[in-house]
Formats: C-alpha cells, structure tokens, sequence
C-alpha cells in the first residue's frame, strides 16, 4: 500500500501548477491561426495533461505491470474502434 | 467469490483487488466516452467547415475557467488521501468537502452555459456538431454528479470513524475516479471549445 517517494503533497502540488500552465498554453495557443496543426497541438497538450493525471495523481507511476496492463488495454482498443471507423468512413 | 470466510483474508490484497476492479471500471469508462469521440472524429472529417463555424459559440474562457475548477478539484483529492495516510481523518473530511464544491462550481458553470446555448437557440438537434456538444458534455456531467455522491459518501464513512492511516480504500478508489472525470475533461475542453 505504502507509497513512498518524496513529499505527495509537494509532488501534487507540482503536477497541478504544470496542469495550470499546460491549460494556459493550450487557450493562448488556440487564438493563433496554425491551420491544421491547432489541432495536433491540442491533442498533444491534452495528452501531456492527460499522463500527468494518471501518472501521478492516479499513481500509475509506481504501480504493478498489472495494473499498468488494465489501465492501457481499454487505451488500444479505442484505437481499434477509431481506426476501424474510420479507414471505414473515409475509403466509402 | 473464492470462499474467504468473513472478512478480507489479507488487506495488503485486498486492496490490491479493489483497485483492479476500478481500473476495470474505468475500462469501460474508456470506451464508453471513446465510442463517442470516435463520433465525434467522423463527423468532424466529414463537416470540417460547419465544426470551425459551431465551435467558435462556445465560450471558451468559461471552459478554461471549468478546466481549473477540475484540476484543483483533483488536487484537493490527492491532499485529501494524503491527510488519511497519515491519520487526519477531519482533514481527508475537509479537502472531499472542497473537492465536491468545485464540482457544484463546475456544474453551475455548465448550467450557464447550456442556458444561454438554450436562449440562442442552440439545441441538441440543432446541427451535428451541438449533438455531439450536448451529449459528450451531459454525459461528463452526470459523472461529475455522480462523483459528488461517491465521495459525499466516503466523506460519511470517515465521519463513522471508518477510515484510518491503515485503511482507507473507499477513499483512494473515490480518486482515481474522480481523477479519470478530469481526464476525460482534459480531452473535452479542446476539442468542443478550441478546435471546432
């Protein structure tokens, strides 16, 4: 049960500031005109956000290779659905 | 299931299961809002011109400022778990109690802005892309909402004295939900708010 690496509180604390700022670049970012890469920067900032949150706030950093093993299976399936769909929807 | 008399036998796997079993959860948690994001990138192939169009009525500073209400939501769980590792049953009390008044922040900040979606005529039927916007978001909302009563309840276990340094899995499993409502929210924001 025991986690024990460094101050949680100091780690959270850090892990929310990178949030904030990572937040605050994808809104700046998003009143600039990139065309298509608007959209691959967003998706990339939400992706940091996202590991950041798993990582540490849901302690997946730490954790077995079981559990690292339920938490990425759901993850390539949906990659399954969406590349399904989608050589579908697109080659119609 | 396998015929442990009373009790968990040992808590060391107990705990262990438990979290399995949310990580589980959340699987399906996954391809449930996946289903509709993969919608959502059809559509968005298909009608490039009438997303970039839509988009830009939402109000993306009010979707920034629900985006830090979620993650400081976040952290007052990662401080509140910390308080019961160590003990602090009053305190975990204390930062679950502010972790579900940024939740009724965020939900009365969602409220505004389907009000004045409404007064602007802008309905679920409207056009593809507020079908999306409605559901994706009203999806999300009900777990924000049903967030509030999971960890309004482990907020009641602690006041009876249930939680302690050596147990504390409702609260821990409460988090990681509560941290995957923000993750999906993480994915959200942008992709109604800033890239239509």
């Amino acid at each position: 049960m025991a986690h024990g690496t460094g101050n949680p509180r100091r780690t959270g604390i850090a892990v929310f500031v990178a949030l904030l700022l990572l937040t605050a670049v994808t809104v700046l970012v998003s009143y600039v005109d990139l065309g298509l890469w608007n959209v691959v920067v967003a998706l990339l900032i939400a992706s940091a956000k996202a590991s950041l949150v798993a990582l540490f706030f849901m302690h997946l950093k730490g954790e077995s290779r079981l559990v690292w093993g339920f938490a990425l299976f759901p993850i390539v399936f949906l990659s399954l659905i969406l590349i399904g769909t989608l050589t579908d929807t697109m080659l119609r | 299931m396998s015929g442990h008399t009373g009790e968990h036998a040992d808590p060391v796997v107990a705990f262990e299961s438990a979290k399995l079993g949310v990580w589980t959860f959340l699987a399906t948690e996954v391809l449930l809002f996946g289903a509709l994001f993969t919608a959502y990138t059809v559509f968005r192939m298909k009608y490039p011109e009438m997303f970039r169009v839509e988009h830009a009525k939402l109000d993306r500073v009010l979707g920034a400022v629900n985006t830090v209400v979620l993650i400081t939501s976040s952290l007052m769980v990662v401080l509140g778990l910390d308080a019961i590792k160590r003990g602090k049953a009053r305190l975990l009390e204390a930062y679950f109690g502010a972790t579900i008044f940024l939740a009724a922040v965020f939900l009365f900040v969602k409220y505004t802005e389907y009000s004045a979606k409404f007064h602007h005529g802008l309905y679920p039927r409207t056009n593809i892309f507020f079908s999306l916007y409605f559901m994706m978001t009203g999806l999300h909302g009900i777990h924000v909402l049903l967030g509030m009563g999971v960890l309004s309840y482990v907020i009641l276990l602690s006041r009876r004295g249930r939680l302690s340094a050596s147990y504390y899995t409702p609260a821990e499993m409460s988090g990681l939900y509560w941290h995957f409502v923000d993750l999906v929210w993480i994915y959200l924001f942008p992709l109604l708010y800033l890239i239509g």
